[in-house]
């Protein structure tokens, strides 16, 4: 019930889980994943089927599968000014922002250190661009978001700097129905 | 004592089995294999088929009724896709969230972009639904396709048990045995035309059989065709390329039209069938091996082409069996041969039965019995008006081309991603494209700064 989704769209979510696991087996594994054309020429891809699978487990189940999946939701006016009693809800914007840090956060320590970061932009951009640019792109990203001067990332920076996006929106899928 | 009161009956039954087999065979004969002769058609089918449709908006209005009983919703498919996807490219979409003024070279924002667009593929995406049979709108009575279970009456579930009977019982054992009769006349009949000397005789002989046959096959799977614009039926001299669901297609249009196949030499049943057929006219076998040669498969072809006497190719460039709501890659071969090619657009009505073989979950045999237990195979054919390579174009472009022309007419999606995925994985260059594009994002605008 956490996951406010409903339950058309859970229907909808099932049928989908069930067509990706070729094993039949009831969970998905990343080769599952792979599978999907439009998601092995994401350059980021093995990073957001990574997000699925909790630490150290090679299989995630339907309820892991629509958890995660509901930080995508869409935060709805009315939700945002109610009183949550219950915990914040997964497609909140600070649990939006906390799934895209886990992206750039290899080892899972909840900070971006500079070889997590050049990692991760040598995923995004391939070949194409050399060591070196690539190196002072980091530098100066951590420069400009890093304020206690421990030459990394930790998540409070990480949101200071996004402050004026609207991610919100930037991660929210909209189901048609 | 015991013996002598079975004869009596013995001779009874003998004499009942005798009379309802010729009575079946007679009616058999009339109805069916006759007009197939011929190339006419009493209308039965047509009939059969909307009385078909009427029973299936019955049953789909019960389920409604059924489910607002109960306060619930139907489960309802939707072939378009169930998340709002939009299509701005990626460098539109990161300079939005750029926001114009004092752009760093890299925004920790970026990534929201390959997120966003990671997840929406793993809630729906465009290839891997192309692989699993479509789903239906409105239930057709056959338990494969039906996501409702909860919300049949016991009417529905008697009108279901009716149709199970029918379809088993008396339509699956008519069409197995006119399948039989349809191949055993093809061999048989081809072999005997391949014992003429080559000439105009044999070539119109061959036509007649080849139609004869396929015709009862036709019937054998209680298909329905509708041919549209057949004043542009492909010529001799050309290659027809076709949109691939099944290989039934072969027989829809090899019903309608005399054509030279295209394949590998097969084994058992099949390579009989080949060899038979290869006696009465020209069609290309290929052996395994030589299939991997892509200049000897190219020659083969363009020779065959050349020759003014032999029949019009029939190739399916996809590859592959797609489930016939999209038409994808098209294999650039039969493209660079340089001849006329002659579109066709083949697209089933689902409701009647699910053409689409999954040969990656269904064997041959499994297929041909589900379709030989659905109601009927209804299709349209649309001939489309053949297509030459223009000055400039190559083969890829093309293909393209015609790719789109043939989705555009059977209402299908036209999509450039390989039939090939569904068993082999994406190629590596369209990650790299697409890290390319997103480099010229970061460098661009240092670019911009250097200029400052």
């Amino acid at each position: 019930k956490k996951l406010n989704i409903s339950h058309s769209q859970i229907t909808r979510l099932y049928s989908r889980f069930h067509s990706l696991d070729k094993g039949e087996n009831g969970a998905l594994s990343r080769e599952d994943f792979q599978r999907i054309p439009e998601l092995a020429i994401n350059p980021l891809g093995d990073r957001i089927i990574n997000a699925f699978f909790p630490e150290g487990e090679d299989q995630v189940n339907f309820r892991g599968f629509m958890r995660t999946l509901a930080h995508f939701r869409p935060v709805e006016d009315n939700e945002k000014n109610k009183d949550l009693t219950s915990g914040e809800p997964l497609n909140s914007r600070t649990n939006k922002l906390h799934f895209a840090f886990q992206l750039y956060d290899l080892d899972r320590d909840d900070k971006i250190s500079r070889d997590e970061l050049l990692q991760v932009l040598r995923m995004m951009v391939g070949v194409n661009i050399s060591d070196e640019q690539l190196g002072s792109i980091a530098d100066r990203t951590i420069q400009e978001a890093d304020t206690n001067g421990d030459m990394c990332i930790s998540f409070s920076e990480f949101t200071k700097v996004l402050e004026k996006v609207d991610v919100e929106q930037k991660m929210s899928i909209r189901f048609l129905h | 004592l015991f013996l002598s009161y079975l004869f009596p009956f013995d001779s009874l039954i003998c004499m009942l089995l005798g009379i309802s087999f010729t009575v079946w065979f007679t009616l058999l004969l009339v109805f069916i294999i006759v007009p197939a002769i011929f190339g006419v058609s009493f209308g039965i089918r047509r009939v059969y088929m909307k009385s078909l449709i009427k029973l299936f908006e019955w049953a789909t209005l019960r389920m409604e009724r059924g489910a607002k009983e109960k306060n619930q919703h139907l489960y309802k498919p939707y072939s378009n896709g169930i998340i709002a996807k939009e299509p701005v490219s990626l460098e539109q979409e990161i300079q939005e969230m750029r926001r114009g003024s004092a752009e760093p070279e890299f925004d920790m924002s970026d990534i929201f972009y390959f997120c966003r667009r990671g997840v929406e593929s793993i809630v729906d995406d465009e290839v891997t639904k192309r692989f699993t049979a479509e789903e239906l709108e409105s239930w057709n009575l056959l338990t494969r396709s039906n996501y409702n279970f909860h919300h049949i009456s016991t009417r529905l579930t008697a009108l279901w048990g009716m149709g199970v009977l029918i379809r088993y019982g008396f339509l699956l054992p008519l069409r197995v045995t006119l399948a039989f009769t349809g191949v055993g006349l093809l061999v048989v009949l081809t072999s005997i035309v391949g014992l003429f000397p080559n000439g105009r005789m044999k070539n119109y002989l061959s036509d007649k059989v080849h139609l004869m046959c396929y015709r009862i096959c036709v019937r054998a799977l209680t298909a329905i065709i509708t041919y549209h614009d057949s004043e542009n039926k492909p010529k001799n001299g050309g290659i027809c390329v076709a949109n691939h669901t099944s290989p039934i297609d072969v027989i829809i249009l090899a019903s309608d039209g005399c054509y030279a196949m295209v394949g590998q030499v097969h084994g058992g049943l099949m390579g009989v069938i080949q060899r038979a057929m290869v006696k009465a006219c020209p069609h290309i076998w290929f052996e395994r091996s030589e299939v991997k040669d892509r200049h000897l498969v190219a020659k083969r072809l363009s020779d065959h082409v050349a020759d003014e006497s032999k029949l019009p190719i029939l190739i399916f460039p996809e590859g592959t069996c797609i489930n016939n709501t999209s038409v994808m890659m098209f294999k650039k071969g039969s493209f660079e041969i340089g001849c006329t090619v002659y579109p066709v657009a083949i697209k089933y009505d689902p409701r009647f039965g699910d053409a689409f073989w999954n040969s990656s979950k269904f064997g041959m045999v499994n297929y041909l019995l589900h379709m030989m237990s659905s109601w009927a195979i209804v299709c349209s054919v649309w001939y489309l008006p053949p297509m030459s390579r223009m000055e400039g174009e190559d083969a890829v472009q093309f293909a393209n081309r015609v790719k789109a022309a043939i989705a555009r007419k059977g209402g299908l999606a036209d999509l450039l991603w390989d039939g090939g995925l569904k068993r082999g994985k994406v190629k590596e260059v369209f990650k790299e494209e697409q890290q390319k594009l997103y480099s010229k994002v970061l460098v661009g605008s240092s670019e911009d700064r250097s200029r400052s």
